[in-house]
């Protein structure tokens, strides 16, 4: 039996479709029962910049994408001088055909270092700087050609449907890349029409003129072109396989951890979980009434992490979500939460800094900043979910940290989770467990919100029950809440608040802490979405007989330095792998285990790493033939 | 049922420097709870930062302290997420009207159903002095080395600019005036916000408790005249009767005017008055019918240490 692993990359213009295009063949590939690992790439712009998407199918579990694309649909030229050669010989382009003659020039969106390195390449081969040119280069590579008038496929279908709109209607142009890999691929068809009826349900008017093209053009693939050696025929699909979008598994993590305040301020990658929360703010509660998540668009992010602290002070799980820009505002407040012990989640959604940085690009930036973030000593628990699937449990386990140990939990997510399109195992809700730790529901007289207690922990009350009145304060304070100065008694209220550091790794399960897919003489340590590339590259290195260990690190801070030296015990080399400049998981690690970290493998393109140039680097290493650090550059 | 004001009083030693007009803010604020009969444990003060901050402390209610400038948005989340509070912010000029003023016009345009005070007394008391955005151009307070080079923010003009539905000034020396002002701004159902004016005793040398007073302005027969009058002694309307554009803008234009009136002739008193506003809560309640009912702070979130929440229907749809 041979095994499906299919890349298909789909690029244009920003606002052109491209990303609608991608969903429409995600969805029909994971109907038919493939694994999806689909990656979204795009500019900080509205309209007119590159985008593209690259959809990576598989028959078995996968967590990240590779560099070779098998197919490749395009309908500009941009996407065509960007991508050519990712494309593998054997592989395949689907191009407008009109577009032949069309000269890099003519393009305003190249930007002009890419188009030297452009030019550099095509004229080291001789070529002219043309879609001819590149066109030439892939035949010679032994990249089928898929040439196709986009235009005159509208103009006969408007004829066909006596539908003289669609003519002019470029709008279409996904549909028409999308439905014409599918019939190249041999998808059948009625997985396609499913899926455009699923995603225009709403407007059946365009779901219709979706379909005629996607038909047509279907059926023209099949009947024009034939010698694609890659056929997709489906296969058995797991029961509660979900397609779901990164931002999504916070979300319904959320929703289910029984989060219902939260407060925002737009910022990409991180807003999507907001935007989304609010269209689902209507909850089904089992055995009552509805419940409902208040959504806040807020003036900015200090005032979203203000109205949280607010909202949890009233004893509401609440939480925001943001990015770096926005997560550096936040950070005075993050303080106030830390000394008035207030348990609140902030899901960070990082993107390449510093600054703005690459806003709309990936990036592990701010791990180090997390850590540290807010002035003067406080706890917090800063926790990172690798995979998006585990994001969803991990936001009910961060809503119980922070009930549990009342103090603010940063949740780490980034740009890479937040513009994927994966295939997982559906959503269990009845593992997602509820501790409110010693919240009160009734209070008894001569009640202190900070009283000394054997664990460090006092019980908490709300705003609003009856004789549970608390005084807050960004001050230094005495037990009931109130300012003060006394030495003695600050030197008790410090030691009592930071001694939940050691409680909280005394009491998180080891397994949430930090997990090991084993360890080797090789053994990477990483967190984050990297985890998905790194778990691919794994494989493939085993496959050649080649093992190699990994930890992956979830909580951050406080960081297990004990728990994670005694994992990489029998370890002889230590490879580090995230995406970020300096390696900031490293640091942590060698401040926390005392041991040095031997290699670094770290991307800071803003672009996410591919399984393959992770493979590359690991077998560089094994072989003695790396750098310390191998800097990856892979994708557009 | 009205209570003492004793009831709203803590134990906590009051540090403020004697004959600060403070005091008068907070007694009035003591005074107008207590006879507003206002459950404590559903009562809660939030303060900003500065010699006003401390006053949460000085209050036997649910007692938040924030930071600076960031005061309206921690009560504002407390009152979106649990409704049934009652909810004063104060906080100084500095705080709310300078490095806070983002928040100040943000909460205008949302209307929770809250009071904001302000007490203004145009200098950065804690910090020895400093200029406050009150401050007039040109003035210079006993600790400016130089006269302030920046012009005043009008308190008045920017909360009727910014949307609030309720907008007055108080003096802390009349306590009497201020608690009745107090009373209307907590039962206006919206934004109210109440600029305090407060005589600084330490900083300010210029607009004194006798500055107030008129001491300098005497006439023939050696008569003083205090420069605060109340609006309301001068037949002033401030209240929008009907839902109408025309009313509306009348009443904000008249404000306004009123509001630029400074230096011999201080008006005190409500400036501004609108009930037909939607406040916040019914905004939400537009798109989450049971809200108020079922608050985010009531909701029941567990079954047995379980989620209770179902979200099959959202995951059916993203089944495949």
């Amino acid at each position: 039996m041979s095994s499906v692993d299919f890349t298909w990359l789909i690029g244009g213009p920003q606002g052109s479709g491209v990303e609608s295009g991608a969903n429409i063949f995600s969805r029909v590939c994971a109907e038919m029962g493939y694994q999806v690992f689909g990656k979204r790439e795009f500019y900080s712009n509205i309209k007119g910049e590159h985008s593209y998407f690259t959809v990576r199918i598989a028959d078995k579990k996968i967590h990240s994408n590779v560099n070779d694309v098998n197919l490749m649909a395009s309908f500009d030229a941009e996407t065509i001088f960007r991508h050519y050669e990712e494309i593998i010989p054997g592989g395949g382009i689907i191009y407008d055909s009109d577009l032949s003659k069309m000269a890099t020039d003519a393009i305003h969106t190249l930007d002009a270092p890419f188009k030297e390195r452009l030019h550099k390449e095509l004229e080291s081969k001789n070529k002219p700087f043309t879609i001819a040119g590149v066109l030439e280069i892939l035949k010679e590579k032994g990249v089928l050609l898929f040439p196709v008038s986009f235009k005159s496929i509208l103009h006969t279908l408007s004829e066909e449907t006596e539908n003289p709109r669609l003519k002019g209607l470029i709008r279409m142009f996904n549909v028409i890349a999308v439905s014409l890999s599918l019939g190249l691929v041999k998808m059948p068809p009625d997985s396609l029409q499913k899926a455009i009826d699923g995603i225009f349900s709403k407007k059946p008017e365009v779901a219709k003129i979706n379909q005629q093209t996607a038909t047509y053009s279907y059926n023209y693939a099949t009947a024009k072109f034939e010698n694609f050696v890659y056929s997709l025929p489906g296969v058995q699909k797991e029961p509660g396989t979900l397609l779901v979008q990164g931002f999504q598994g916070t979300a319904l993590g959320k929703m289910a951890s029984g989060c219902r305040f939260q407060p925002y301020y737009p910022i990409t990658p991180a807003s999507d979980e907001s935007v989304y929360l609010e269209s689902n703010e209507i909850l089904d509660i089992i055995g009552d009434r509805p419940g409902s998540t208040a959504v806040i668009q807020t003036e900015d992010e200090i005032s979203a992490m203000g109205m949280t602290i607010g909202g949890a002070l009233t004893g509401t799980r609440s939480a925001t979500c943001t990015s770096g820009p926005g997560f550096a505002l936040m950070t005075e407040m993050l303080g106030w939460a830390g000394i008035n012990e207030v348990p609140i989640v902030i899901t960070a959604y990082q993107r390449s800094g510093p600054s703005t940085g690459l806003p709309t690009r990936h990036g592990q930036d701010d791990l180090l900043f997390s850590v540290h973030a807010g002035h003067g000593d406080f706890p917090k628990i800063v926790y990172a979910s690798g995979e998006i699937e585990e994001s969803f449990y991990d936001t009910g386990n961060c809503f119980n940290y922070a009930d549990t140990f009342q103090v603010p939990v940063i949740h780490m997510m980034d740009k890479f989770h937040a513009s994927s399109v994966i295939t997982c195992k559906r959503f269990d809700t009845e593992k997602i467990s509820i501790d409110r730790g010693k919240l009160l529901e009734k209070v008894e007289d001569g009640y202190r919100r900070f009283e000394f207690t054997d664990d460090g922990i006092s019980p908490r009350s709300r705003l609003g029950i009856d004789n549970g009145i608390f005084w807050d304060t960004g001050d230094e304070s005495d037990e009931t809440g109130h300012i003060t100065e006394d030495p003695i008694l600050r030197v008790k209220m410090m030691d009592k608040r930071m001694s939940r550091l050691d409680l909280i790794l005394e009491r998180i399960p080891k397994e949430q802490q930090a997990v090991s897919f084993g360890v080797e003489d090789f053994t990477i340590i990483s967190w984050g979405s990297t985890i998905g590339p790194v778990l691919d590259a794994v494989d493939m290195l085993k496959k050649e007989g080649i093992s190699i260990g990994l930890v992956q690190m979830k909580l951050m801070h406080p960081f297990p330095g004990e728990y994670v030296a005694s994992l990489l015990q029998n370890a002889k080399t230590i490879i580090d792998v995230e995406a970020n400049q300096s390696g900031q998981l490293g640091k942590l690690f060698k401040q926390n285990v005392n041991r040095d970290v031997d290699y670094f493998i770290l991307k800071y393109t803003g672009r996410a790493m591919t399984s393959t140039e992770v493979y590359d680097s690991l077998k560089k290493i094994v072989q003695n033939k790396a750098d310390k650090r191998e800097v990856l550059m892979h994708g557009a | 049922m009205a209570l003492k004001p004793a009831e709203f009083k803590t134990d906590v030693h009051n540090d403020w420097c004697p004959g600060c007009g403070d005091f008068g803010i907070v007694n009035a604020l003591q005074m107008a709870l207590a006879d507003m009969g206002l459950q404590r444990d559903k009562t809660a003060i939030f303060s900003g930062i500065g010699c006003s901050g401390k006053t949460s402390h000085y209050i036997n209610t649910y007692g938040v302290h924030t930071l600076h400038g960031r005061v309206l948005t921690f009560a504002q989340g407390a009152k979106i997420a649990n409704p049934e509070m009652t909810v004063v912010a104060v906080g100084g000029d500095g705080d709310g009207l300078g490095i806070g003023a983002g928040h100040f016009v943000a909460a205008g345009r949302r209307n929770v159903n809250m009071t904001y005070l302000i007490f203004d007394n145009g200098v950065y008391g804690l910090t020895k002095g400093q200029a406050s955005p009150t401050l007039k151009l040109g003035e210079k307070t006993k600790s400016l080395p130089s006269p302030n080079t920046n012009s005043n923010v009008n308190p008045i003009g920017l909360a009727i600019a910014s949307g609030f539905t309720f907008v007055a000034r108080g003096y802390s020396y009349d306590i009497k005036h201020l608690k009745a002002l107090i009373i209307q701004a907590v039962k206006h159902p919206g934004l109210s916000f109440l600029d305090v004016l407060q005589p600084c005793p330490t900083y300010n040398d210029l607009n004194t408790r006798d500055w107030y007073a008129g001491s300098d302005l005497m006439d023939e027969a050696q008569k003083r005249h205090s420069r605060i009058y109340k609006l309301e002694d001068t037949g002033y309307e401030p209240t929008v009767h009907y839902d109408s554009e025309v009313e509306t803008n009348e009443k904000l234009s008249q404000a306004l005017i009123k509001s630029l009136e400074w230096g011999n002739k201080i008006p005190t008193g409500v400036f501004y008055k609108n009930e037909n506003t939607t406040p916040y809560t019914v905004r939400l309640q537009d798109k989450i019918p049971n809200y108020l009912e079922n608050p985010p702070a009531k909701q029941n979130i567990s079954n047995n240490g379980f989620s209770n929440t179902d979200i099959s229907k959202i995951l059916d749809s993203l089944e495949v």
